[in-house]
Parts: C-alpha cells; structure tokens; sequence
C-alpha cells in the first residue's frame, strides 16, 4: 500500500511540477537554514571535555577592597596571585593547577627563519593530566619542576613541525624570548571547544596556545601576559607581583565525588573567612564553585549572534511550513473529486488520510534532501566567515540524520492539517459536481 | 468596493485565510525585529571614530623579551619615523580604535565617592598623539610641554600616580557634567588626587565595543608618554595614496633601529583596513538578516501566489457568474486586490504585537534596544507591497475568465 500511495505522490507531483518544486524549496530553505544554525550552536554550546568537565571546577573568592561593595554581587572571575599560590600550595583538590596566558617570541636556531610570536600559556604541572591532553612525544613537567622554576616548555604539534619538521624533539633546545628552555614535551592536537580554560582572552573559540611553561619560570622572565586583569586600591609596581591588587589567574581543581565538592566549599569558605580576619580580604567572604558547563553557561561564552541566527532560522523554519501547509491544503483540496471518487469506490477515510501523509512525507524526503545540499552550503559560508570558530562548522553524522528527522517530521507536521481536511470530503458532493 | 461578500467568503475558506494571515503576521514580525537588528548594526559600522582614518596606518612590533631600555629606544624610533619621506606625524600608543586590547579605569567626581560614576577608556598620549590621529579640539586647549611624564616613571614601585590634566571627548564631557562646561573642572581617574580637564576633543571612540554603543566614546586622553614595549603601536600620519610607501618605510626603519624586534605584520595596516576588519562580523550578520528577510519575502509571496491561485480556480464559475451579471474585468481584479488587502492588513496587526513581544523577549536575553516605532511602517509598508504583487498575476487570470463559463457544464 505504501509503494502504490508513494507512486500516487510522483504522479501528482509530476501533475503540479511548479507547485511541488515551491513546496520542496520552501521546505529546503527552511531545512537548510535551521540545519546551519543549529549545528553552529552545536559545536560551540558543546561539551569541551566529555567525561571530566562535571569533575572540573573553577573557584572565585571575593578579595576586592570595601570601595564600590554591594552586597551579593559576583565576585570576580578570576583569582589574585597570592590566593591562586596559597589554593596551590594547600592541594585540598585531587588535581589543581593556576594559568594565564601570555606571547612570547621564539627565535629558531635556523638562521633562515626569522623570530616569530606565537601565544603561550604559563601554567602548572597538573593541567596536562587534569585536562587529559594528549602528548605525541615526551611527557608534561611534574611539580618538582614548578618549584625549581624549570626551563622546560611543551609546544604544540605545529610548533614543532615549525621548528623541528615534526620530528621528536624532547630534549632539544628552543629559545623562547631571551632565554633557552628544553623540549620536554610535544602537544598532539588538541582544542577543547568552547576553550574553557581562559574564556576571557578571545572570546573562547581562539587556537591552543603553542608553548606551555612552568608559571614560576615565566614570572622569573617577566614574559609577556595577555588577556582580562583587574586591579584596584593602590597598584603602582609590578601588577603581577605576588602581593598585587589584581585578579588575573585563572584556576582549575578536580574534585571526583560529590563529598569533596562540599568539602572544597567549605574550604574556599573557611579559607575566605581566615583571609577577611586577617584583613586581606575586606568584603564578606563570597565564594563561588562552578564546573565548566555551569562556569560558561554562566559567562554567555555562545556569542549572542549565534542563538539569534538559531531563533532567527526556526522562525523562517515555521514560515516555509505555514507556507507549505496552504499550498498542500490547496493542493489536496483542489483534487477533491478524485478523492471523492476514490472514497465512492470504498477507500476509506484513514486510507485518504495515509495517502495525503504520504505524499506530504514524499515532499519532506525530498525538502530534507535539498535542505541538506542548503546546509552545506551554508555551513561552508560559515567557514568564509571572519570568526575565531569558523574551521569548527562541520556538519556531523548525527547532524546529518538530524536534518532528514526534521524535514520529515516537519513536512507530515505540515501535512496533517491538509490530509485532515481531505479525509473529510464526503463523496456525495463531489461527485454530483463532476 | 462592497467589502462585505469577500469577508463572507473568505469565512467559508477559514482554514486557508488564518493560514496566509499567520504566515504574513510571522514574516512581519521577523522582518521588523530583522531590519532593526541591520539597523543597528549599520549604525555601528558607519560611526566616527574621530580618527583621521584615511591618512593614519599602524605598525606593530614587539621585542624579545624585556627590554630595559624601552624608553630610550621608543624616542629614537619615533625620530627615525617622523623623518620619513611623507610622514606628517608619527606617535606611539598604548591603545588605539578597532584593535580591541584597552586599558580601561573607573572614574569619579568627588574622591570617596563610593560607586565609580563610569567606567572609561585610558589613551595614552605622547606629544604628537592628537596631531598623528587628527582629533578635533572643540574647546579648551591641547597639553602643553610640560605636562608630559613616562608611563615607566608613574609604574616604579612606591611611585605616585599624579595626573594633573586630561583631554575628555565631548560625548563624555556632557555624560560627566551634563549642561556645564567641562573644561576647567577635575575628576578622578587612577587615582584619589584631582584631574583637571583642559580640553574637549570632537570624538575618539574607544578600541573595544565594551560597554555597548551607549559607552563607545567614554575615552580619555591623559599626558603619559608610553614606550613600544606597552602593546608596540606606533601610528603615523600621511597622505591617503602614501600609506603603501609609509608603511613599508616605517617597517624597514623600525627593523634598522635598535636590536632585534618583531614586526607583527599581519597587524601592520591601514587605519581603514583595521576598522573594515573590526566590524567584519557586524557586516556578515547584517548582509545574513539581509538575506533571511528577502527569503522570507520570497517564500511569504509564493504561498500568496500559490493561495489565491487556488481560490480563482476554485471559484471560476462563480467568477463567470458574476461576470456575466454584468461586473467588469476591473470588480473582478479589484475584488481579489481588496481580498489581499485585507488578509495582509489582518496579518500586519497580528504581526505588530508579534514583532513587540519577539523584541520584549530580545531586549531581555541579549540586551538590545527597544524597537523604535518607525520600524513598524516600514514592514507594513512592504508588505501590503509584496502582497499586492503577488496577487496581481493570479487576480487578472481571474479577472480574464470569460462570462461564457457560467453557462458551461453544471
């Protein structure tokens, strides 16, 4: 029944060419554009670390001086360098690590090419195993290099095919501003999406960094660092020094159960209390424990533009269907005697009825085939586009099914009002007419 | 035109006619929210900078690691630009338009005051900064000699920040003391001692869109002189068709002076280049809802074609009845033009309220401005437009049925 009601659809599609291609481009366009936004949303809305994100956890404390105070406001994003050494220092988390990032020239030891700048990130030695990234060679520094204010750097995969033609290069030497440092551990490809670790320097999409090094080396070197700072109260001098007014690292524990994340709320609070007794901190203690989804679902990392062109594309989805819907109702209605010959010869009405569905599921197949040539094109627009996430709109499996799930489940949405209404001719009337 | 008879027709064809209203209501409300949003966004890339844009490039560069010798080095790098061939000024700066690294402070009117009146973006100037960018003083006067001091002198440990005076942009004069003369009056910035405002320049937005559209100019120029190794921006001055020449004049100079750098190439460029790139994204979303509204246009007038061509064929006996009763081919158009008037008008009234709730529901998640009015016109307008074209075609086939179908068949 079903192939003889699908050969019924392409014989009226073929009666009404004109018609049927507006209904299948409508349904095309709609598809198309919901298809792009939807997986552009999908990327960057992601989960950048599946499996640790809800064991990762950002910190905030309240250090600010009295001035401009209103009580039960946030507290600033990022941690002072004082209380990120002291969190650090105290471990209470299974893995913790501070970080900023920063540039920093190289020059290669190949006279040929010239000193170059590329972006680094100053951090400890728990970031590579708490955030599992993933080294093609060597292994990332321990804590014992942190405190001896090693001279070692990690770099990137495409670094290192820069400096090295991508051979193994732990234990060779690169020269990072001024000074040398070892090679101890070379990064595979890796980039969270968003980039949740430093969601303040690019607005969150941007490359991995292409050098890590110890975070005491690079205050040693005073290396240049890069993204948000906030200081108050009196701030001449270095703005970086230990004792500075300025909130600029950011912060990373893991804590795997659900009894040390209480534990490490306690904590930051108690830690928080003791600071503001011993007059430090000069606000009431105000403590904040995010993971990362919460941490970017609560720093609005999906830039405003995207969800806008996601509802902007649903509400041109819903026109193409209401459009889609008339010109079916027209459509069906207009063969009204042929229906009400076929209801005459016994076909019943739920046998109307799945015919109409038919041919409405037909247009959808078709809508969704076109919709996804749209999507790809539309998703290829996108990686025209200047922004930092373009090279991530690609369009998934998942996506992909997505895409024929929504036109055929939008074209027999469309459909059911029409076939509804055509189911009702009574064969009588009908046929008198003819 | 009896209006009466098509209302009672398109009662016995409920299903059809709310469905063409909704669609025109739907489309109506994006396209106002759509256009607004372009608007907006037009607004934005058409603003001024104040910034004599088609004569200023940027060089940047940067040292290997830290240089002590900063200050010294800036000094002999700004005389080797300013001796270029076709260089009229050349300055350096710690910030600049479009290039959205700032340096930004709170700023009061009275020194305890406890919540900062703004938040404003901190310029700084060394002698040649309002020459080389070609701001306009509308009052007051330029800083004199004196009043210069380096930015490294202010930074040592234990050093007072002291800012007797500050250039203010107009728009921030008035924000500060709405009404008053600006000039001649202090506010604190940095620090708890007074800054006294000496001049007001015309305009000079900030280098990021932070703080939305109603904050781009909350910018301050301030005396201190900077060194390259503060963000490594040097901005020269020339003629529009030397800026090629110049910039590849100041790259090789820079290179020749002092020890090894980094010229940052890709962000060695025009003025005008930098600004086309700052507000790139902001014009691939206006040209995108430039898009949307037309495909939504064209879609909404395929389903009025394809409607009403279904009703004349369903009603060409009646049409032919009528016609042979006497109407003319003109009642006949007239009556599926006053149909389509009808059904739009409906659709542009639900489409209104609809345009406003989706802007209430804006306004709320991504901060934007209410819709102004004037918005609304506009969408109405052009879709009675739209509808009245795309219901002429299927109107005059059916104004061209001939009075002899009615006696045919039946």
């Amino acid at each position: 029944m079903f192939a003889y009601y699908f050969g019924l659809a392409l014989r009226s599609f073929r009666r009404n060419k004109v018609l049927t291609a507006l209904m299948i481009l409508a349904i095309a366009l709609g598809i198309g554009a919901s298809m792009t936004t939807l997986t552009v949303f999908h990327v960057l809305s992601g989960d950048p670390l599946p499996g640790r994100s809800a064991m990762l956890f950002h910190p905030q404390l309240d250090p600010q001086n009295k001035e401009g105070y209103v009580a039960g406001e946030e507290p600033p994003p990022q941690l002072t360098r004082f209380d990120a050494e002291t969190l650090l220092r105290e471990r209470k988390g299974d893995r913790q690590a501070m970080m900023t990032g920063g540039n920093v020239s190289i020059t290669p030891q190949r006279a040929d090419i010239a000193p170059f700048r590329v972006d680094s990130r100053y951090t400890t030695a728990d970031m590579f195993v708490m955030f599992d990234m993933p080294l093609l060679f060597g292994h990332p520094w321990t804590a014992a290099e942190d405190e001896a204010h090693a001279r070692v750097v990690v770099i990137s995969k495409m670094l290192n095919q820069r400096l090295f033609a991508g051979e193994n290069s732990v234990g060779r030497t690169v020269r990072v501003d001024k000074d040398s440092f070892t090679v101890i551990g070379v990064l595979n490809d890796w980039r969270p999406t968003p980039k949740f670790y430093d969601v303040f320097a690019q607005r969150g999409y941007d490359a991995t960094e292409d050098v890590f090094l110890p975070f005491t080396t690079s205050r040693d070197l005073t290396m240049d660092r890069s993204g948000s700072m906030d200081c108050w109260g009196d701030n001449n001098g270095d703005r970086t020094a230990l004792n500075a007014t300025c909130v600029w690292i950011q912060y990373w524990v893991q804590l795997d159960s659900r009894d040390k994340v209480d534990a490490y709320r306690r904590y930051l609070t108690n830690y928080s209390d003791l600071q503001h007794a011993s007059g430090r901190f000069q606000r009431p203690t105000n403590v904040r424990l995010r993971n990362v989804m919460q941490w970017m679902e609560f720093h609005h990392i999906l830039p405003s533009d995207v969800t806008l062109q996601m509802w902007l594309a649903f509400g041109f989805l819903v026109v193409c269907l209401l459009n889609t819907i008339g010109l079916l109702l027209a459509k069906f209605l207009r063969r009204g005697g042929e229906i009400g010959v076929r209801r005459a010869l016994g076909a019943t009405r739920s046998a109307i009825f799945q015919q109409c569905m038919v041919e409405a599921g037909t247009i959808g197949l078709a809508g969704g085939a076109l919709g996804l040539v749209f999507a790809l094109l539309g998703l290829w627009a996108v990686r025209q586009q200047p922004v930092d996430y373009a090279d991530l709109a690609h369009l998934n499996p998942v996506m992909l099914l997505l895409t024929f799930v929504l036109a055929i489940v939008a074209s027999l949405l469309a459909g059911m009002l029409p076939a509804w209404r055509a189911m009702q001719i009574t064969p009588a009337v009908q046929l008198k007419t003819q | 035109m009896e209006i009466r008879p098509i209302i009672s027709t398109l009662g016995r064809h409920r299903t059809a006619a709310l469905l063409i209203v909704l669609e025109i209501a739907l489309t109506c409300a994006i396209v106002c929210n759509a256009l607004f949003l372009i608007g907006s966004r037009v607004e934005q890339m058409t603003e001024i900078s104040g910034v004599a844009e088609d004569e200023v490039v940027r060089v940047q560069l940067t040292g290997i690691g830290t240089d002590e010798n900063s200050d010294a080095l800036t000094r002999t790098d700004l005389a080797a630009l300013r001796a270029l061939p076709g260089v009229k000024a050349a300055t350096v700066v710690n910030q600049l338009p479009f290039v959205s690294s700032s340096w930004n402070s709170s700023i009061k009117l009275k020194p305890n005051q406890d919540r900062p009146t703004l938040n404003a973006t901190i310029y700084m100037a060394e002698e040649q900064f309002v020459k080389t960018l070609g701001l306009r003083l509308i009052s007051g006067r330029e800083f004199e000699p004196g009043e210069y001091r380096n930015f490294s002198e202010l930074q040592g440990p234990g050093a007072t920040t002291d800012l007797p005076v500050a250039i203010v942009t107009h728009r921030l004069a008035e924000k500060l003391f709405p009404g008053q003369n600006a000039v001649g009056k202090s506010i604190y910035v940095w620090s708890d001692k007074p800054t006294r405002i000496v001049g007001i320049v015309e305009h000079l937005v900030r280098p990021s869109l932070q703080g939305g559209p109603v904050s781009r100019e909350d910018s301050i120029v301030l005396p201190m002189r900077t060194a390259y190794s503060v963000g490594g921006n040097y901005l020269l001055r020339t003629e529009p068709d030397r800026r090629a020449e110049v910039l590849k004049a100041a790259t090789a100079a820079l290179r020749a002076n002092g020890p090894a750098r980094i010229v940052l190439e890709k962000n060695t460029r025009t003025m005008q280049e930098l600004r086309r790139d700052f507000y790139r994204q902001q014009r691939s979303m206006a040209w995108l809802l430039g898009g949307v509204i037309l495909a939504l246009l064209v879609v909404t007038a395929l389903g009025i074609v394809g409607l009403a061509s279904f009703w004349v064929q369903q009603r060409t006996r009646q049409i032919g009845v009528r016609r042979a009763l006497g109407a003319t081919r003109g009642q006949i158009l007239r009556y599926f033009q006053t149909e389509n008037f009808l059904l739009v008008t409906a659709g542009i009234i639900l489409g209104m309220l609809l345009a406003f709730g989706i802007n209430q529901l804006l306004m709320q998640k991504y901060e934007l401005p209410r819709l102004p009015w004037y918005y609304l016109p506009v969408g109405a307008v052009a879709l009675w437009v739209l509808g009245q074209l795309s219901v002429l075609w299927p109107a005059r086939r059916a104004a061209a049925v001939s009075p002899a179908v009615a006696t045919r068949s039946a």
